[in-house]
């Protein structure tokens, strides 16, 4: 079956065909002995660096191998939020460079990812708050992204259903992102594997890599359930099982992995129309195109690889949320998940190369993954393709903790359940 | 993970009385240590998908330091023993 171009035009047409002749998005490939570049994990990382390795930088020879099927991991179980509201230089940069190609994305890769930029509003509950979000929404100026500080009527007017007479944390304002939104959180999965896929990258899923063979200080190829595939250059983009797949190469990481639960309700009409983050606590809802409040808070706070969480943190966050809307109260939740983040030691990235000279990294997301998804693939393809940091990126380096140069963005310092 | 922990102090406990610091396996250096040796303290971990020694603090019981024995992916209490025996 052709894989087409879609249009209004392709779809109209398999429309009087009864919708019978649509062929697959990507092909299933067994893999081949060799390829120059292997990606181990198909999240959105790893999928995203396939895609600009083929588009941007002319590597076609890639395969991206995927212990599950596409989209089984942190790709298709985050809250879906886009965003560059960072406060640091070695940040900010990076991910308005991702939310500028969130805002191409779609005509980008010929798939609708329902990106939505409905407006990303962090609320503040004191004068000390205020002062720290107006240097926040300055720095974001400094770096071309936007942002507005509004008063308390304005986000009134806004989300007039919020909690702002409650006398432990009164709502004074807001810290807004008109550019920031959602988007369809899988469908970028699907929209990066098709275009990868198109341009000749071979996506090979249920396949495990089981270890990292090397040779003369060199990768020559990864030992996988699919037998042993060689390559030229080995991009380890693993999220939540990275210091599992580094440890293959006997590489340490400054990272913990963690679980992070979300939480979607009931369907409802209309009710809340952009994204709302709580700033006394750890909370952010927005509302699904079918109509759940999608939400959740902070990482359970202990090791995990089980992509469940516990009560306890259930509890934190049905606190915080209705502390920050008394109506939720009244919703019930209809389902709750869990998924693996790869916690770093100061709360940011990794996109580096190692020791070894073809191994690149790209690690450390910690539960801020998805709105980097895009600048992410971009800067590790640069990374692979050139052997030299995207500008973007050149801070989010391995020997960054060895060198004291952290990029640490709230100050919790080297532990990791608190960032 | 079990909601009760059995603190070799105070007995059964909920977990919610307990804090977590993390990784136990790691010993702080000599402060006259090499650079490498405290990085490799502060920031690199093991991080096994399995059997994991963390330390937890009793802070709303005994306040005594543990070291919990835990499975990282199926969230079974293996052990729980006192820091301070274990140093």
């Amino acid at each position: 079956m052709d894989l087409m171009r879609y249009s209004a035009l392709s779809v109209f047409l398999n429309a009087l065909r009864g919708n019978k002749s649509w062929g697959p998005a990507w092909r299933a490939p067994e893999p081949k002995p060799h390829y120059d570049v292997v990606i181990v994990g198909g999240g959105g990382h790893g999928l995203a660096t396939a895609y600009y390795l083929a588009k941007e930088f002319g590597i076609t020879n890639v395969a991206v191998l995927e212990k599950g099927w596409l989209g089984s991991g942190n790709i298709g179980r985050n809250t879906t939020i886009i965003r560059s509201n960072y406060l640091l230089d070695g940040n900010e940069p990076f991910y308005e460079f991702s939310l500028k190609l969130w805002e191409g994305l779609e005509q980008d890769f010929n798939f609708n990812a329902m990106v939505s930029q409905r407006g990303v509003l962090n609320l503040f509950h004191s004068d000390a708050q205020r002062d720290a979000y107006t240097r926040r929404g300055n720095a974001m100026l400094l770096q071309g992204a936007d942002a507005q500080l509004l008063d308390r009527d304005e986000v009134r007017a806004m989300v007039p259903f919020l909690g702002f007479d409650s006398a432990r944390f009164p709502i004074q304002g807001g810290l807004l992102q008109r550019r920031g939104g959602t988007v369809r959180h899988d469908a970028v999965a699907w929209g990066y594997a098709r275009g990868a896929d198109r341009r000749g990258v071979d996506i090979i899923q249920n396949c495990e890599v089981t270890g990292i063979r090397r040779k003369n200080g060199r990768v020559v190829g990864v030992e996988t359930s699919k037998g042993f595939i060689g390559c030229g250059k080995l991009a380890l983009t693993a999220a939540g099982n990275s210091t599992t797949v580094a440890r293959m190469a006997d590489i340490a990481l400054p990272i913990d992995s963690h679980v992070l639960q979300a939480f979607v309700s009931e369907g409802l009409k209309p009710f809340i129309d952009n994204v709302v983050t709580f700033g006394a606590g750890h909370f952010y809802i927005s509302q699904s195109d079918k109509g759940g409040l999608v939400f959740g808070g902070d990482i359970d706070g202990y090791n995990s690889y089980a992509q469940r969480g516990n009560l306890a943190a259930v509890e934190h966050v049905m606190e915080a949320g209705t502390a920050m809307i008394p109506g939720l109260s009244r919703i019930r939740v209809l389902r709750s998940w869990g998924g693996i983040m790869d916690m770093s030691m100061d709360g940011s990235p990794i996109i580096d190369r190692t020791h070894i000279d073809n191994l690149y990294l790209n690690a450390g997301w910690c539960y801020g993954g998805f709105k980097a998804t895009p600048a992410s693939g971009w800067c590790t393809a640069h990374l692979v393709a050139n052997d030299a940091p995207h500008p973007t990126a050149a801070a989010f380096r391995l020997d960054r903790f060895k060198r004291g140069y952290l990029i640490d963005e709230n100050g919790g310092g080297a532990q990791p359940n608190l960032h | 993970m079990a909601s009760l922990i059995t603190c070799p102090h105070c007995g059964v406990r909920p977990k919610e009385e307990f804090t977590i610091r993390g990784d136990a396996s790691v010993t702080r250096p000599s402060p006259e240590a090499d650079g490498e040796v405290w990085h490799a303290y502060v920031h690199l971990r093991d991080n096994p998908r399995g059997l994991h020694k963390e330390y937890w603090h009793h802070t709303s019981g005994c306040r005594r330091w543990l070291v919990v024995t835990r499975d990282t992916v199926s969230h079974d209490v293996i052990d729980v023993s006192d820091a301070g025996a274990l140093a």
